[in-house]
C-alpha cells in the first residue's frame, strides 16, 4: 500500500462557545492514500465538517496531528494555512459559494490569481474543464447558471491550482438528482483520469457509492 | 484580475457606488470653490488696481492692504503729492464699501482718464451730473441695467447710470469724487491717493522720497501692492486658515462617506470574502481588494468634484458676475485629490481590517 497523503491521528477540535467548551472531534485517526476517492457520512454534528475545514486549513486543531505529504497542518500559524489553501486544497461548497460579481471564467481565473499562477491555466485543466463540460459558459455570471452548472464552475476552480486534495462538503446537496449524478460522475472522472484524491461529505448513501470507500462519523469520532 | 474585482463590486451595487463617489466629489468641489474664489476675487482686485495705470499708492495710517477705513487723508495731500519731483499726476479717491464685497470708488474722472487712459464706454457716456454713476459690465449684467436707468438703494440716493464701461479697471461703481466725499462725511478727504511717475525708471525715487515724506503711510509700488493680494495676507491669515478647516471638513466627509460605505460592503459581502479567503486569499489581499475600491471611489470622486466645480464657477458666474469671481486653480487638483484620497483611504481601513480579520468558517456561514 502507498504511503498516505493525509495521515490523522488524535485529531481534536474543542469550539468554545461562550463559556462553554463543545467538542466537534473526539480523537479522529484516518489514513488516505493518493488518488483515493472518500465518501464521509454522518448525521448532523457528527464533525465532519470540522474534520474538512482542519484538512483544509480553514481552523487549526486543538489537539492531535494531521500530515498532509509529509507536512503536519493541524498547528500551522494562519499565514501557513492561507498558503495551504492556495496549493495544497480545493473547495467545493453545498452552495457552490461562486462569486456573484464574476463570470464563472473570472471565478476559475481568480483562484489562479490569489495563487500567484496568473498565465493561462496547463493543458491538463483543458481536459478537466471538457470533463466539466462548462468550457461554453464560462462568460456567464453564477446568476445566469444552472445549479448543476455552477457547482462544475467550483469544481473547475477548486482544481485549477492542481491541488493534492479536492474537499467537497455536500457537493450535490443542493442539486436535483439529474444534477447531482453529473455533477457525482465528473468528480470520478476527476478521480480516475486525472488521479485527484477527493473527501466527499455526503448525507446521500447513493452518493456515498462512488466513492472507493465510506467512513461513518458520529460524535466526533470516526465509527466504521 | 484584483482590478477586475474591484470594478465588478462597485458595479455591482452601482447605486451605493455612485452616491458614494458623489458625496466624495461634494468637499472636493467645495475646496475647490473656496480656493477659486478666494483666490479669483484676489487676482480680480490686483487687475483692478493695475488697471489704474497708477504706478505708486499711498494708502493712510494704519490700512491693511485689503481694508481701508474711511477717508483720513486730507486731499490737500494730493497736491502735495503732485508737486513732488518726478510725479507726473497724483489722484486723490474716495473708497466707500456697500456690502462686504463691493465698494463705491468717488473719482475725478477727468484726472483718473489722465492716468489710466480712460474707461472704455460699453453704453452711454461720462458722469454728466453729480448724481450719476459709471458701473462696469460685470455689475450692470448682475443687475440687469443699462445707461439711463436709476439705481434707488445706493447710499440712499438716487443714481443715475451714465455709462456702462469695460470691466478691469478701478471699482465696478464709480461717482464724482464730490458726491461722495458729501454723502460719506468726508468732505475735503481721500481714501487713498494713486501716483503716477514721469517714467518708470523714477518710481524707486518717488517711492523713496514719498517714504521719507510721508513716514506714517503704508506706501507701496503698484507691483509690490498687487504681490500682497494672498490668500495668506487677508483679514491677518483667517482666510487661509478657513481654507485649511474647509481642507479637514473635506477629509472628515470623504473618510466618514467611505467608511460607512465600506463598512456596508464589507458586511454585504461576508460571505464572498469568506470564499476569498477558502481559496487562499491572505489578510492583505482582502485588505488590498476594499482599499482599491475606495481609491476608485476616492479618484472617481475628486474627478467628478472638479467637474462640479466647473459647473459652480459658471453658475455663480452667470448669478453674480460682479461680486464673485471664481479663478480656475489647477495645481489645487491633485492636492484636493490627495485630500479626498487621504480621507477615503482612512475610512476604508477599519472595514478592510475587519475583513481582512474575519474567519473563513463563520464568513462562509454568513447568510
Amino acid at each position: 500500500m502507498s504511503e498516505p497523503l493525509i495521515e490523522i491521528r488524535g485529531l481534536r477540535k474543542i469550539y468554545r462557545v461562550g463559556k462553554v467548551d463543545v467538542p466537534a472531534l473526539r480523537g479522529v485517526d484516518l489514513d488516505v492514500p493518493p488518488g483515493e476517492f472518500l465518501a464521509v457520512v454522518g448525521p448532523s454534528g457528527s464533525g465532519k465538517s470540522t474534520l474538512f475545514h482542519i484538512i483544509g486549513g480553514l481552523t487549526p486543531a486543538t489537539a492531535g496531528s494531521v500530515r498532509i505529504g509529509g507536512q503536519d497542518i493541524a498547528s500551522l500559524s494562519d499565514a501557513a494555512r492561507t498558503n495551504l489553501r492556495k496549493t495544497k486544497v480545493g473547495f467545493v461548497f453545498q452552495k457552490f459559494n461562486l462569486l456573484p460579481n464574476l463570470t464563472a471564467g473570472d471565478n476559475i481565473a481568480i483562484a489562479r490569481h490569489i495563487a500567484g499562477r496568473d498565465q493561462k491555466p496547463e493543458p491538463e485543466f483543458e481536459e478537466a474543464l471538457k470533463l466539466l463540460g462548462i468550457s461554453r459558459r464560462l462568460d456567464h455570471k453564477p446568476a445566469a447558471l444552472s445549479g448543476g452548472e455552477q457547482q462544475r464552475v467550483a469544481i473547475a476552480r477548486a482544481i485549477v491550482n492542481h491541488p493534492a486534495i479536492l474537499l467537497a462538503d455536500e457537493p450535490t446537496g443542493n442539486l436535483d438528482s439529474e444534477n447531482s449524478r453529473a455533477v457525482l460522475e465528473v468528480m470520478r472522472d476527476l478521480n480516475e483520469r486525472l488521479g485527484q484524491t477527493i473527501l466527499m461529505i455526503t448525507h446521500n448513501p447513493e452518493a456515498a457509492a462512488f466513492g472507493h470507500r465510506t467512513v461513518r462519523m458520529r460524535d466526533g469520532r470516526i465509527v466504521e | 484580475m484584483t482590478v477586475k474585482l474591484v470594478l465588478e463590486n462597485l458595479k455591482h451595487k452601482p447605486m451605493r457606488s455612485l452616491l458614494s463617489i458623489f458625496l466624495i466629489a461634494v468637499p472636493v468641489t467645495l475646496i475647490l470653490c473656496l480656493v477659486g474664489l478666494s483666490r479669483g476675487m484676489l487676482a480680480d482686485s490686483a487687475r483692478r488696481a493695475r488697471g489704474t495705470g497708477a504706478d505708486i499708492m499711498v494708502r493712510p495710517p494704519g490700512s491693511s492692504v485689503l481694508t481701508l477705513s474711511g477717508s483720513p487723508i486730507p486731499e490737500k495731500m494730493v497736491d502735495f503729492i503732485q508737486r513732488q519731483p518726478h510725479v507726473a499726476l497724483a489722484i486723490g479717491m474716495v473708497v466707500h464699501p456697500i456690502s462686504s464685497v463691493a465698494f463705491v470708488t468717488g473719482i475725478d474722472l477727468a484726472a483718473f482718464d489722465r492716468m489710466s487712459g480712460g474707461f472704455k464706454f460699453l453704453e452711454g457716456k461720462p458722469f454728466q451730473g453729480p448724481n450719476d454713476i459709471i458701473i462696469d459690465e460685470y455689475y450692470a449684467h448682475q443687475h440687469k441695467l443699462h445707461a439711463g436707468d436709476r439705481i434707488a438703494d445706493l447710499l440712499n440716493r438716487q443714481w443715475r447710470v451714465s455709462g456702462v464701461v469695460e470691466g478691469g479697471k478701478l471699482a465696478r461703481l464709480a461717482v464724482p469724487i464730490r458726491t461722495l466725499q458729501d454723502l460719506t462725511g468726508n468732505t475735503g478727504k481721500v481714501s487713498l491717493i494713486d501716483v503716477k511717475a514721469n517714467k518708470p525708471a523714477d518710481i524707486p525715487t518717488v517711492l523713496a522720497e514719498l517714504k521719507k515724506l510721508l513716514p506714517d503711510y503704508n506706501i507701496y509700488t503698484m507691483e509690490e501692492f498687487t504681490s500682497l493680494l494672498t490668500v495668506e495676507n487677508v483679514q491677518g491669515g483667517a482666510l487661509s486658515t478657513f481654507i485649511d478647516v474647509m481642507v479637514a471638513i473635506g477629509v472628515v466627509i470623504g473618510f466618514a462617506v467611505v467608511l460607512l460605505s465600506m463598512y456596508m460592503a464589507v458586511l454585504q459581502r461576508t460571505r464572498e470574502i469568506g470564499i476569498l479567503k477558502a481559496l487562499g486569499a491572505s489578510r492583505w489581499f482582502i485588505l488590498k481588494v476594499i482599499l482599491a475600491e475606495a481609491a476608485v471611489m476616492g479618484v472617481s470622486g475628486t474627478i467628478l468634484g472638479i467637474g462640479l466645480s466647473f459647473a459652480a464657477r459658471a453658475l455663480i458666474h452667470a448669478l453674480y458676475p460682479a461680486s464673485l469671481t471664481q479663478a480656475v486653480v489647477p495645481i489645487w487638483w491633485p492636492i484636493a485629490g490627495a485630500i479626498s484620497l487621504v480621507g477615503v483611504l482612512l475610512g476604508a481601513l477599519y472595514p478592510g481590517l475587519s475583513a481582512a480579520a474575519q474567519d473563513p468558517i463563520e464568513a462562509l456561514a454568513y447568510e
